[in-house]
Formats: structure tokens, sequence, C-alpha cells
């Protein structure tokens, strides 16, 4: 399956009354892309709003961060099983609006959370303060449950992404990337003599407010399966996880995989990028055991000689990030885990709620306990209301001078578990 | 800037005093640097000065600590230095133990700054790691130059009071504290590079060692639960409505101690959940899905159970770190049992 990425270099968004793209310039027509997400009767309204790298601007509470592509070649469309049809992704032409982003703000479903600084301390945390961002901050229709205003708002982002996207068909790309994931007979014909590297990617499935979508459907409700990666490349699987900013993957860094990109890297070179396993992180023991058995025995099926394993979340899932590696290794196969850490504000305690001697390999995206002082910011968008309340934020956490004080956790990808940033701790 | 005043301790084959036959050489103080010192000076240039050097027998500080230790702090009080180096002493195991017990020491009676540099296995390294920053070497004195080069930066660092970085990026030996640092390469790549080498049987390092995780074994079971008096615990942030206490949704930094005298279950408009790392809605909509006061009190009514115990003690488990529940947990359990409690039902999420 042969995928091509067309980039357009986007370093600025503004508003203006024609949607479209010029010398790097994305024009958005804020009165057409309000009409449309108003469609949706769940949602009572919409202020959008521009925030720029190096701008003193505060993006709370940031639930979704989503790339702006547009399909121009090939089955399928954005989104699939979401905003377009299920057909299968992956394969023809598809243009980025690369360095823009649609991010989804306002009070969000259940506990509030995510912080996205354009200047300042966290801004260096947050791969979000290096996009230009067009920010949606939704007012949720009276007397609306939290799990159907988390689908409109998750809706909404995704339409908003594939509306800029359109923009995309009438301008110029600036570079063109192509990858290639071969069928495992061609691979092995190909690279007889390379290592076959497969990646397990976890999605978020808790359950309500922590679920991920793939082709549309819940991830908690899939047995582990496989996936080209150009799929997962092209839109394939959405986030529905509004819990833990720090950790939790935005479906901008689904379409992004940095695990994806540096095996294709790699690929041909040092290794064989041979296979994508997808699986889930459900709560009950039984589906645990299951889809960790399932992982084990696909990789053992595929012949894989090598495996990266990526966690999401914190807590729970890492039962289901060491049952993965256990089991793995198990088979005689070598992991590498890439995980965050809960070590304490003080950094001196055991980093992860499970353990095993098998997991001698792992990659830290950092503590997402260790406390950072994020200065004033000039423009709120959103509201900072909720900052005590953070996952991340503790009572009183507003200090004289206007800056605040909250974990890591409270900001949007710092503590990535896909490895998206070089955030890591010793 | 002063030039700092470093006093530096070495052992008596690095003075040149001579080797195993000369180890049981008594404390001496001489003045300037020598030996490896030498080195250190320089690297130092304006910016520190070795004012002294100390120099003692590696069999004699091992065979007469205290006297040496003793002696060594009595020439630190008249020395005051700003710094104060040992080594290093790569894998040498009594130079690693003499360096790493004399720095612990001059930093815990004068709260001078103290930096050694040993191998990663040498028994001084593992019994004071935790203690003490100690620079990684190499296993011999071969790698001295890279030792000294990676111990003056973090010397003056400590000297000056700088804030300290991680490991990785300091050169000292993991302390058990985890302290964040950005890395030159994302998190992606160092796992394909770590999975290259793994694949191929080549040395890796791990950027998190698998601790020994502690497991606790149930306790036996109670064998008359109708005379016993049971409490309710829970991790699942059940909070009387509003928190009161401010329990963080993430990372609580305290548990909560709750009544439930008199009441024979929770409700929407007595209880809720802080907990921000599930859907709140249906413990909000009826926490004793979480904590179950209502079925406690039914078995408490039919005699099923003695006693439920009329407090409670919640905290919110997401993103708290282990280190800071157990605390919690030690705590209220020495409650629990003045209690007069038997049994504990705990409840996550």
């Amino acid at each position: 399956m042969k995928l091509e990425i067309d980039n357009i270099l986007i370093n600025d968004i503004r508003l203006s009354d024609e949607t479209k793209i010029e010398k790097g310039v994305l024009y958005v027509n804020p009165a057409e892309l309000r009409a449309q997400l108003l469609e949706d009767p769940h949602i009572r309204d919409v202020a959008i709003d521009i925030a720029r790298p190096g701008e003193s601007v505060r993006i709370i509470p940031v639930k979704d961060v989503i790339e702006p592509r547009v399909k121009i070649e090939g089955p399928g469309g954005v989104f699939p099983g979401m905003v377009s049809k299920v057909t299968t992704v992956g394969s023809g032409i598809t243009r980025v609006l690369k360095g823009a982003a649609v991010v989804t703000a306002g009070r969000v479903a259940g506990f509030q959370e995510g912080i996205i600084d354009m200047a300042g301390v966290g801004a260096a945390y947050t791969p979000f303060s290096q996009t230009c961002n067009l920010v949606l901050d939704f007012s949720p229709a009276e007397g609306l449950s939290a799990h159907e205003y988390e689908r409109s708002l998750r809706m909404a982002g995704l339409k908003a992404a594939a509306a800029l996207g359109e923009a995309g068909k009438d301008a110029e790309p600036d570079e063109v990337v192509v990858y290639e994931s071969l069928d495992l007979m061609e691979g092995a014909k190909q690279f007889p003599d390379l290592p076959r590297v497969g990646y397990v990617l976890m999605l978020q499935s808790q359950g309500l407010l922590h679920d991920t979508y793939v082709y549309g459907v819940d991830m908690k409700q899939s047995l582990t399966t496989l996936l080209h990666p150009t799929e997962a490349m092209d839109g394939a699987i959405v986030s529905g996880n509004c819990v833990s900013a720090c950790d939790k993957n935005t479906t901008y860094h689904h379409q992004n995989n940095p695990v994806i990109q540096d095996l294709f890297e790699a690929h041909g070179k040092t290794l064989n990028f041979a296979a994508m396993i997808l699986t889930n992180e459900n709560v009950y023991l039984a589906d645990k055991e299951r889809s960790s058995d399932w992982a084990a025995k696909l990789a053992e099926y595929l012949a894989l000689d090598g495996l990266i394993i990526t966690q999401e979340g914190f807590g729970n899932p890492d039962t289901d990030l060491v049952m993965n590696c256990r089991k793995i290794e198990a088979t005689g196969i070598p992991t590498v885990l890439i995980t965050n850490e809960y070590a304490g504000r003080d950094g001196t305690s055991q980093s992860l709620a499970d353990a095993d001697p098998a997991a001698d390999a792992v990659i830290s995206a950092g503590n997402a306990n260790q406390l950072v002082t994020l200065p004033k910011m000039d423009k709120i968008i959103g509201s900072q209301a909720y900052v005590d309340r953070l996952a991340g934020g503790f009572a009183d956490n507003v200090l004289a001078d206007g800056s605040i004080v909250v974990e890591l956790q409270a900001v949007t990808g710092s503590t990535n578990e896909l490895g998206f940033g070089c955030l890591s701790a010793r | 800037m002063n030039k700092l005043k470093v006093v530096h301790y070495i052992n008596q084959f690095y003075a040149g005093i001579g080797g195993e036959d000369k180890a049981d050489y008594m404390p001496e103080l001489r003045e300037g640097a020598i030996g490896p010192g030498t080195a250190f000076a320089a690297g130092y240039g304006e910016q520190a000065e070795i004012t002294h050097t100390i120099v003692c027998g590696d069999s004699y500080f091992n065979e007469h600590t205290e006297e040496a230790v003793k002696t060594i702090l009595a020439i630190i009080h008249l020395c005051k230095p700003d710094l104060f180096l040992a080594g290093p002493a790569f894998n040498a195991g009594r130079y690693g133990v003499a360096c790493a017990t004399i720095c612990d020491a001059v930093r815990q009676v004068y709260d001078i700054p103290v930096l050694t540099g040993m191998y990663k296995e040498n028994p001084g390294a593992d019994m004071y790691k935790d203690m003490l920053l100690i620079t990684a070497t190499g296993g011999s004195a071969a790698s001295m130059r890279e030792a000294i080069a990676k111990m003056i930066p973090l010397s003056l660092k400590l000297a000056r009071g700088d804030a300290i970085g991680a490991s990785a990026e300091e050169g000292y030996l993991p302390n058990g504290v985890r302290v964040n640092f950005f890395e030159k390469e994302r998190g992606s790549k160092r796992a394909v590079d770590m999975l290259l080498k793994k694949m191929a049987g080549k040395d890796f390092e791990t950027e998190y060692p698998m601790p020994d995780y502690d497991r606790v074994p149930p306790n036996p079971a109670v064998i008359d639960l109708s005379k016993a008096k049971i409490a309710l615990v829970t991790s699942g942030g059940i909070v009387p409505k509003g928190n009161p206490d401010h329990i963080e949704s993430s990372s609580a930094s305290k548990y909560g101690e709750y009544s439930i005298e008199g009441l024979r279950g929770l409700s929407a408009d007595t209880h809720e959940t802080a907990h921000g790392g599930y859907d709140p809605l249906y413990a909000n909509q009826d926490a004793n899905r979480v904590l179950p006061v209502d079925i406690m009190r039914e078995f408490e009514a039919q005699g099923l159970i003695g006693k439920l115990h009329n407090t409670y003690y919640a905290t919110v488990g997401n993103g708290t770190a282990v280190k800071s529940a157990k605390a919690y947990a030690a705590e209220f359990s020495q409650k629990l049992r003045a209690d007069g409690v038997e049994a504990v039902i705990l409840t996550s999420t």
C-alpha cells in the first residue's frame, strides 16, 4: 500500500471572507465554518479564534487537536467512518496543511483538561505551540449529557479539519513524501536479511470519555487487529479521549504517528517494517488478558523479530503495557516500550502502576507529576476558570502575579507516549 | 567571582606514595593539588582552586573508618572549602567506599557540596548512590580524563547551588530520583534505535529500569463476618458533595476522612467523585456504585456483618504516585486499627 503525503506548508492563519490558501497563508471564512458547525443542534455556539507560535496566548481547556487534510487521489476520504464513508484509506495522495491545526476547546465533558501555551515555559512542552491553530471554543446546548456533548465536540473538530483541508485542493504542495508498506511476502522477498519489525499501537479504550475510534469503530469493541501503517497515517484512527492531556494521543498525534514515521525512515536500511498491530486498553481483566494474548499471538504469527509497543494514558493501562510486553517477550520476540512516568512531584516514587523484569527496554517520555510554572498570558482562549480542577491542577494554583502552577500532566502532549517529543526522565 | 576553594581526597596510590604496601598510610594534609588533582585544577582554571589535598591509605580508611573520618573532618573544619572532591575511584573497591563514606560525612556534618566519581559496580556506589551524587566513570584509570571532564562542570554546579539536571545529562549514577530533561532525539527515534540494538544482541540502556514491584499478599480470611467491624476505603475519589478537602482530580496530595454515621446509603445530593481518570457520570448519579455504603448497611441490618465502620477514607488513585498512596494508607491503616476495624473493603474505580 503506497501513500503519497503532499505537504502544503502553512505559516499563518487569517480570518477572511473566503477559505483558501495563498502563499503559505490559510485564510478561513469564519461565518461559513461557524454555520457548518452549528448545524449540530447540540452545539449552542462556537467562537473562532487563532493562536500563532510565539504569541502570548493560552488555550484552555483543550480537547482535541486535528490536522486539516484532503484526499485528492485514491480510495476513501478524510476520517473514514467518521466524516467520510468507511472506505479503506492509506493509498493514493493526501494533501496536508502542514503547520496548521484545528484545536477544539471550551468546557469539555467530564473533568477539564489540556493547556496549550503559545509562548513562555509551557510552549516548550507542547508540540502545538509550533502550529498555527484555529481554535474552536464551543458552548454546548442546554441539557446535553456529557456523552452526547463529547460526541458533538469530537465530530465538530473533525468536520472543521475536513472543511479547512478542502482548501488544499487548489494549492500546490511544497514537499512530497511517499510511504509504502509492502505485503508480508513481498517484504520478506525484498529484505531477506533485515529484521522484521512490528509496531503494537495501544489505543485508549477504557470507556466513555476514554475512547478511540478506528474507521468509526469504538476500539473497546474490537479484538486486537492489524492495520497498514499508511492507513493510520491517513486518518483511520481518531481520538475520543478526554482524559489526561499530557499522555493522550490527539487525532493529530495519530495522523503524524512518530513511531510509524521513524520505522518507515529505517525501513529497507536497518529493518523491515513488516506489520502494525492495533490493540486496546479495556478495563476488564478478561479483556486485558484476551487483547494481550492476541497481540502476542499476532506478533508470533507474523514471524516478527522485534516490536515497539506504545501506551496511551497511565495507571490502569500500565497493566496492559506490561501484559503485552511480558507475553510478547515470552514468545522470544524482543520489545521496546514507550511510556511516561508518574514518579511524584519530587521524582522519588515508582513510576508505573505495574512492572515486570521482561520490560528491560523502556523509553521514558518524562515524569508527568513534575510541577511547572506557566507565566501569565496576555490572552486566554477558552476559560481559565477550571485551572485548579484540571488533571494536573490543584487548589490555589494561581499565583499573585497571574502565573499558574500545574503538574506537566495538564499540558497537552507534554509526555506523549508515541515518543512525539524529546522530553524524558532519568 | 571569587575562586571557589576545593579540598580533594585521594588515596596513597594516586598520591604517588605507593601501592598495596603503603595502603595503611594515615590521613595527611598537603597543600595544593596532587596527582589527579592537577588535572582538576587545570580544568577549573580561574573558577576554582584546589587549596589542599588529603591523602589516606585505602586499608587505613577501611580498617579504621571511625578514626579516619574524624581526622579528615577535623581537617575540613580548618580548611573550610566551598567544595569537597574525592577520587575518582573507578572500580577500586576500598578506594570507592572510602571516597563515598568521607563525602557523605562531609556533606552531613558541614553541609558542604561534595562529589566523587566511580564505576557503577564499585561497592561504594552501591552503598551511597541514593545519598550522594556520584559521577559515573569507566572501570579503570584509563578513563581518568573523561571522568574529570564530567566531574568538573557538575562539581561547579553543586558548589554554586545551580539546578542539577537529570543523571543522563550530568553524568552521575542514577540515584532513584527521576528528573525531566529534553533528549536530542524524539522518543520514537530512540525506541527504534534501542530495538535495533536489542535485536542485534548489543548493549543498550533502558531509560526506566523496572523496580522490584511491591506485591502485597492478602490477609487471611475473616473467620466470622457476623462479628467483624468492616470499613470502606476507596481510591475512586468518593467525597462529600463539593469536595470539601479539595482532593485533586489527579495526583492527589491528600486523602479524606469522612463520616457515614446515620447514612443508609450515598446519594447524588450527598456525595460525588473527585476522580478525574474515569467517566464521573455514573459515580455522581449514585456514589454507592464506587463506595457501596447502601449494600453494607443492608448486610449490617441482616447481621451478615457485625458493623460497618462509620468513617471511610478516600483518595484519588488517578495519576497519584505509588509512594504517596503508600504513605496515605500507612497513616489511615493505623487509625482503622485503633478503631477496632478487622477488615477493609478496598474499592477502586
